[in-house]
């Protein structure tokens, strides 16, 4: 099975990167979310509800849905922090790349440690401007958040060609397809990581860590 | 095509399609309310949550879509339609966007029913949530209120895309493959914006001009061609379950309440504000907002979106005058005044205009007796005012009492004095101040 790829390329100034980020991620982590499986006898299982809730942006012009829990919203928002934080501290030519990859386990037999094997990659590659004035910036609020409603309906067109999905575990197998950590909602499993671009525009990881979200120990 | 469906596939399958076409629809009118949406995640599931989605269900909106529906269902070329548009306060209106849930005869037969559709279904739903707050009509729908407000109509049949002017987009939500055929969600949206942004350039004036104008006709006359069944406010929840309608049904209803015509109309009135619209205002005012007639005797909660704009600009004279009880000295009022055939012209110019004169109307009868000479000032008694007190009208007490009364400590002469004694007891004081310095450092302390 081949991992599916896409990759979604935003402009922004820098007090926008938090905002933009969470926009594309909560978009796809929307989608890529389930409520709570709880399983029965006889091998059924019932599923929860997923809420959803409007956020509006400060300082883009745009208002982004998300699936109402506060735990995941944490969890990505530290994620982007980190991203942010890693761009600033890169120079002022701010380029990088966030990415947030679904994937599932597969077992191994001992000695072997499970396989994490992506079924689905989203890139979404940043580069940070610098504007001059407060007009710029007024434009730019405006732009962004056009440009953020493009990337929502090129996610929008990708999930909605259902390729690939994982199918839908049994009981025993649900902690290797879903992120069951999350008491309202139940992700796939999924990690984020970044990688920042030096200024030559060559793309070796200069700062590469990885946010682990299940628990892979090795 | 349907003999490989088994029964009870085909019946769900039914009530698959019934429920999320029930539920495209209150995605849309949901965001296009005004006000941002949240609903929460619930772990346990309730079994009354279609799609695993929290989707309330505003009543008034069910109803209106199952009207529409007439107990069909979207199918082969029965789209279902849901249109957005923007009506002004002047009564002009544009269509923002159709969004469209089609039927094709791509079918596909293997899909499972009760589990594969049922989640492309709810995949569906959430992408319509995302594409809701992307297209130009949410940034419309969320500053609507003074200058707009933005109405849907649920129709069935052929999809009507004249209505969005030349350069119209196009976008696709998702489609979903069944085995009686693939159902597609699809928005076309309106790019030209041009009415609304020269109309906003012209709305310069202050309100209480606008309004005026308004209510020189019959104000509700325009509303008669709109079909009023098709035209309905969302978010008139009967039994008060949707939280986000409450704060606006406030608002609601007191637009509802008050009129201005009739502070204008009739000086036969109590003094103040009038709470009662003259009655053929009312009755057509009913009419529009006819969602009143809920079973539990609950006022309307339109939300912020209305078929009857006008009742909206209708709070806004109320306040703003009361909030400027002395606006009718202001000459703009008094030239769209002039020329109003519903207000009733003054004995004398002396009121300086006949909206003082409804405002103050028990005196009216007062000032109705003088004589018709120009230039003569005539001594205007308010009502409840209390000659012994201040013997003096209106204009005397607002130049009087306009400004606040200058503070006492900076009147001259009592600076001039009390200087002296100042400089003469420094000494003193600081003595003591010092001697207390103690309780000072405590005191501070306590700040930090």
């Amino acid at each position: 099975m081949n991992c599916r790829s896409e990759v979604l390329e935003v402009s922004v100034e820098g007090r926008q990167v938090d905002e933009a980020m969470l926009a594309l991620l909560h978009t796809i982590l929307l989608h890529r979310s389930t409520g709570k499986f709880h399983y029965k006898k006889e091998g059924t299982y019932s599923i929860g509800t997923v809420g959803t809730q409007d956020v509006d942006c400060d300082f883009i012009d745009f208002t982004l849905v998300r699936v109402s829990s506060d735990e995941l919203d944490r969890v990505i928002r530290k994620a982007v922090a980190e991203f942010k934080d890693a761009l600033g501290n890169s120079g002022s030519d701010g380029m990088g790349q966030i990415s947030l990859e679904f994937y599932q386990k597969k077992k191994s037999r001992w000695p072997f440690s499970d396989e994490c094997i992506p079924w689905e990659v989203w890139s979404i590659k940043v580069n940070v401007v610098n504007l001059a004035n407060e007009q710029e910036r007024q434009i730019c609020r405006e732009k962004v958040g056009e440009k953020l409603g493009e990337k929502v309906i090129n996610i929008v067109e990708v999930i909605n060609r259902h390729e690939y999905l994982p199918k839908m575990p049994t009981q025993s197998e649900v902690y290797n397809v879903f992120d069951t950590s999350l008491k309202d909602v139940q992700p796939y499993l999924y990690k984020i990581t970044y990688q920042i671009t030096d200024s030559l525009g060559t793309s070796v990881s200069t700062t590469m860590r990885r946010l682990i979200k299940d628990t892979l120990a090795l | 095509m349907d003999s490989d469906l088994s029964s009870q596939d085909r019946k769900d399958l039914d009530k698959f399609i019934k429920f999320f076409a029930l539920k495209t629809v209150q995605i849309i009118v949901q965001a296009r309310l005004g006000e941002k949406i949240s609903t929460c995640s619930s772990s346990s599931p309730t079994g009354s949550d279609w799609f695993n989605l929290a989707i309330k269900d505003i009543p008034e909106v069910t109803h209106e879509s199952k009207k529409a529906l007439a107990g069909q269902l979207p199918g082969i070329g029965r789209s279902m339609c849901v249109e957005i548009s923007l009506k002004t306060s002047e009564g002009d209106s544009m269509e923002l966007e159709t969004w469209c849930l089609e039927m094709n005869e791509k079918c596909d037969k293997d899909i499972k029913v009760s589990y594969t559709v049922y989640n492309r279904l709810s995949l569906l739903l959430k992408s319509l949530l995302a594409i809701t707050r992307v297209t130009p009509a949410y940034k419309l729908s969320r500053k609507q209120g003074h200058d707009y407000v933005i109405l849907y109509r649920i129709y069935f049949g052929d999809v009507q895309l004249t209505g969005l002017g030349e350069g119209f987009q196009s976008v696709r939500v998702g489609v979903v493959g069944t085995p009686i055929g693939t159902i597609t969600l699809s928005c076309a949206y309106r790019t030209n914006l041009a009415l609304m942004s020269s109309r906003q350039f012209e709305r310069t004036g202050p309100i209480m001009g606008i309004i005026i104008d308004h209510f020189v006709e019959r104000p509700f006359t325009n509303m008669a061609h709109m079909h009023p069944c098709s035209y309905r406010t969302p978010g008139e929840d009967e039994g008060g379950t949707y939280a986000g309608i409450e704060d606006s049904q406030e608002v609601c209803t007191t637009s509802f309440s008050t009129s201005p015509p009739s502070q204008m109309v009739v000086p036969g009135k109590e003094g103040g504000v009038p709470q009662v619209p003259a009655q053929p205002n009312h009755g057509t005012a009913a009419e529009h907002c006819r969602i009143p007639s809920c079973p539990n005797g609950q006022s309307p909660q339109p939300g912020e979106m209305h078929s009857d704009v006008l009742c909206m600009c209708g709070t806004q004279v109320t306040t703003t005058s009361l909030d400027l009880p002395f606006a009718a000295f202001t000459p703009r009022a008094n030239d769209l005044e002039v020329n109003d055939p519903m207000v009733h012209p003054p004995p004398s110019p002396a009121p300086s205009s006949p909206l003082q004169g409804s405002l103050h109307s028990n005196s009216s009868s007062h000032s109705g007796g003088q004589p018709q000479d120009d230039f003569v000032m005539v001594d205007f008694k308010p009502a409840f005012s209390k000659d012994d007190l201040l013997p003096m009208d209106l204009g005397t007490f607002y130049r009087e009492f306009q400004n606040p009364p200058q503070l006492a400590s900076l009147s001259i002469d009592v600076s001039a004095q009390s200087m002296a004694e100042d400089l003469d007891s420094l000494p003193e004081k600081l003595a003591i101040y010092e001697k207390n310095i103690d309780e000072f450092d405590a005191f501070v302390d306590t700040l930090q």
